[in-house]
Formats: C-alpha cells, structure tokens, sequence
C-alpha cells in the first residue's frame, strides 16, 4: 500500500499527502478517507486536493499524534470496490458568443471545431476535487489532442457558466470570474446553489460528460 | 432593524464563518478580527459566533430601531451614540431610534459593532457571514450600502434600571504575528527562511479579505517544482513565483497551489485585520506548544469575560 504522509498545517490542521504520480486509484482512496474522516467528531474542514487531503482540528481538545494514528489506521483499511459518483451530464452550448474561444482551440489543435465538439463530449471526465470557487470541479480525463495552452491575455470577466480548456485542463466556470483559459460553449446548468443542500451540483468523484446542446 | 444612513467603504455581516462544505469549494468567510468579534458578542449577552458588522476604516452612521445593547470591539475608533461618546470595548445601552456614529479608526483599521441578539439575516450553508465573492451570506452577499435595512430582533431587556455598563481592556495589539513552519518550510532556501523572520514586511494595496500581500525580499525557493492543488486555510503564507509572500484570510479560496513557508498561528491571526496598508509587520518563530498555549489563554480570558458579565447583572 501506499504511504501516506502527514504534515501539520499550523497548529489547528493536518496535510496528507500521496507519493506521485496521480492516478485515479489513488484518488479513489482518499475520497474513502475523507468519507471516514467526515465520521469523525474530531475533524473538520475537510478538503480533497490533487493526491492529497487537508483537515483540520481543535488544538485544544485533540492531541495531534492521536489523530494522526487515528488517520493512519484508517487508511491501511482495505480500499472497498467503490463504484464512482454519480453521473451527470452537463449540456454545451458550443461556440458563437458563448464560445469564444472554439476557433482559436480547433486551429491550435488542427481540427475542425466540429472535431473539437466532437471530442470534448466524447470522454467521460472524473471529478478530481472541487476548489477554485464554490463548486468548480477540477476534471480528469480531457482528449490529448484538446491540449490547449491559456489566453496569452486572461479575460477580466468570464461570464458564469463558461466551460474552458485551459493546457491540459477543462472545467466550467460556476460563477464569473476574471480567467485565462479559452472558452469554447456555456452551459445554463446552474452548479452553484447557496440555498441548496449540497450546494454545488458536482461533488468529488462524480462522472461528467459534456452533451452539445441544440444552439 | 438597523438602518444604515452611511455604510462606509466596506461594511460586511459576518460571524464566525463556515467550516461544512469546503470539499464543495465554499471560502470560510467571518469576521476578520475574530477576536473582536467574540468580546462583541459577549458582552452583548451573545453567544461569541453571533453575527455582528464589520466595518472597515470609516465613517459609519447607524439608525437603530429597536431597545438593546451594542459593543464596538477591535477599534480605536471615536464613536458617539446620540452625541454621547460610546467607549470601544463597553457594552452601552440602545433605545430605538438612536444614532450610532462611527469615525474612521486611528491606527487601527477594523471596527466590529455587535448588538443583542445578532443581526438576524438568514443561514446560509451554516453561516451569517457575508460571502462577496460567491455573492452569498449576510445581506444579498454583498457588502452594505446606504439605506440598507437589516434584520435586528433584541430580546427584550429587563427592567433593571441599575443594568450597569461594563467593558475590557483591548487586547494588546502590535504589527507582529507568530508563524509556525509551512510544510514546504524546509523547500525554500536559506537566506529566504531567514528574510522571512528578519525582514520587516510592509503591506500592499493589491490586499483584500482574500489575503494581504507583502513587499519585502524576493523568498526563493530551493528545489523547484511545481506543487499539486491542495487544501488551504487561513493564515497560510503562500509563496507565488514572484517570492513576495501572501497570507490568506478569511475569504481565501479552499484550495492553493503555491508552496507554503509558514502558517500564522490562529491566535495572532486578530492583528492581521487591524494592519494598515503601507505599515509593515514582522513574523515571529514560534512553536506549536507555544500556538497552543497562546489560543488556550485566549480561551481562558473569553470564558473569564463571560463570568465577569454574569456577575455583573
């Protein structure tokens, strides 16, 4: 099994922390260790990051190498088969004003935009962890051959619901922002909901596929 | 209700903050003197998370329409109730329709007014506090402006006519804050983890409730690299390329990428809110047994606070 190691974060957190490379495997399993934690009356703000897992505690009533044991022993439990999250599908208004940016990514990429639509709704993508904004998914799995690099120039103001590719990265933009990465559709889904409970339609391990929606 | 006939330049509602949903990406918010805001509450007869206003800089002027109690906390700012001074750290008695004014602060720079009872905007995802980036929380998730009305419902004061008034000492402030070592602490190269306690840091303009960004020496990093996004948290000193060291507060966003040469200690994270832009600060070694003890002791002396008010009424 893989180690895991732990830094504290102050005095009130703790940092865990997996060797590279990221793999979803690994993922997975701290997804199951911050399910574990979230059980746990002693730890709070909890945060999944790229291959590793921030939380934090009250100085006062917990010893650190208590919980740190606690953590330790909690992930050397065997992984259990855990299927991914839900599945959602987020429909695309590709191009024209809602994507700017579709042209200058199919010429980038040698493709026609058709292919570049074609390709982005094509692959299932993984939600790695959320951050960034209340509710912006970090998303694993974007087509090689959508690599993009940034807008040498960052927009000041990308309107909420964007959906980017910024290098090997894509996402969707919940709430406006000022961004670098080139947008190619918008989708009118709503994916952040401060009166909803979750507030944000995507959580951690979730499935996504972009669906072009008729313009 | 209070009505806001002057809001100020940026006047929030928070409380506390919010701990739920930080996997989802929601920014812990809350008062940026937290201290203040636990010393309002308290001697308002509030439990310490109550939401209050925070004001920052100044002026301010208030209608308050109800009969209550008010304490202004974390301030040197002149204030006057109807024409009489209002002391800062004393609770004082409200009868509704009185005129709070606030002048702009002295040295300091944030003023924190609690009121009995709280200001009474909804929950949202567990909290009162004003979200302005993510446009949520407080009033309308924005900061306040002039001719707000906010929710105000005081409980009903008794009829003792000998309820005294009563205040604190202000919390000894100073422009230094302690540090504990970040985990990329060790990345960074020597002559930057001695700038980073040696050096007096002087703060920017380009700083908000997301973080205050320093100027000082350039804090280069070792080994190079490029780190995986990870969870942050308030009073983490981030380190960007540009080796100028930011420290996020409040509003910070859940998660970072920079490297990470120290974490200011919760219980100095207060001083943080009452620096001015342009004044410099210092950060001071410390260890956690010494973290520990100084939120321990600040612990002791709310709870200490709260008895005194109980023997006083």
């Amino acid at each position: 099994m893989t180690d895991l190691a732990l830094h504290p974060l102050g005095e009130a957190a703790l940092c865990c922390t997996l060797p590279a490379p990221v793999t979803l495997a690994q993922q997975q399993r701290l997804w199951q260790l911050a399910a574990a934690l979230a059980r746990r009356a002693d730890v709070r703000d909890i945060t999944p990051g790229m291959n590793n897992l921030t939380f934090g505690f009250d100085p006062l009533r917990t010893d650190p190498a208590t919980l740190e044991a606690a953590v330790q022993g909690l992930w050397a439990a065997p992984a259990r088969a855990r299927a991914l999250g839900r599945r959602v599908d987020i429909p695309v208004h590709y191009g024209g004003d809602e994507g700017p940016d579709l042209a200058d990514v199919a010429r980038h990429c040698g493709l026609s935009t058709d292919d570049v639509v074609r390709r982005h709704t094509a692959a299932e993508y993984v939600v790695y962890f959320i951050g960034f904004q209340p509710g912006f998914a970090y998303l694993g799995g974007l087509d090689e051959s959508l690599h993009t690099p940034r807008r040498a120039e960052p927009r000041v103001a990308v309107p909420a619901g964007s959906v980017g590719i910024g290098g090997a990265q894509t996402g969707i933009y919940p709430l406006a922002t000022p961004g670098g990465w080139q947008l190619i559709g918008r989708t009118t889904l709503p994916l952040f909901d401060p009166t909803a409970e979750p507030p944000t339609r995507l959580a951690p391990g979730d499935r996504v596929r972009f669906v072009a929606a008729p313009a | 209700m209070i009505e806001l006939i002057k809001a100020g330049p940026l006047t929030t509602v928070q409380d506390l903050g919010r701990t739920a949903w930080r996997d989802r990406g929601i920014s812990h918010c809350g008062a940026l003197d937290d201290l203040a805001l636990c010393q309002a509450n308290l001697l308002v007869g509030n439990d310490v998370g109550a939401a209050g206003l925070e004001f920052t800089l100044g002026p301010a002027l208030l209608r308050l329409l109800a009969d209550g109690w008010l304490a202004l906390t974390g301030t040197d700012s002149p204030a006057a109730l109807d024409g009489r001074p209002v002391r800062p750290g004393w609770r004082t008695r409200v009868r509704a329709g009185q005129m709070l004014k606030i002048a702009a602060p002295r040295e300091r720079m944030r003023t924190v007014l609690a009121v009995s009872g709280g200001i009474d905007v909804p929950l949202a995802l567990g909290s009162r506090s004003t979200d302005l980036k993510a446009g949520f929380g407080g009033l309308d998730g924005r900061a306040l402006k002039d001719g707000d009305l906010l929710p105000w419902h005081p409980p009903p004061l008794p009829d003792q006519p000998t309820a005294r008034s009563i205040g604190l000492r202000p919390p000894p402030w100073s422009a230094a804050v302690r540090v504990l070592p970040g985990p990329e602490h060790d990345q960074f190269a020597p002559e930057a983890r001695h700038a980073l306690f040696e050096s007096a840091w002087t703060l920017t303009p380009q700083s908000n409730r997301m973080g205050f960004r320093f100027a000082g020496p350039v804090l280069a990093r070792a080994s190079s690299g490029d780190l995986l996004s990870h969870g942050v948290l308030p009073g983490v000193i981030q380190v960007p390329p540009s080796g100028q060291p930011v420290v996020l507060l409040a509003d910070a966003q859940t998660t970072g990428g920079y490297p990470k040469i120290g974490v200011v200690i919760r219980a100095d994270l207060w001083k943080l809110a009452q620096l001015r832009l342009g004044a410099t600060l210092r950060f001071l070694p410390c260890t956690r047994e010494e973290a520990v003890a100084a939120l321990r002791d600040r612990e002791a002396e709310l709870d200490a606070l709260k008895v005194a008010l109980c023997l006083s009424t």
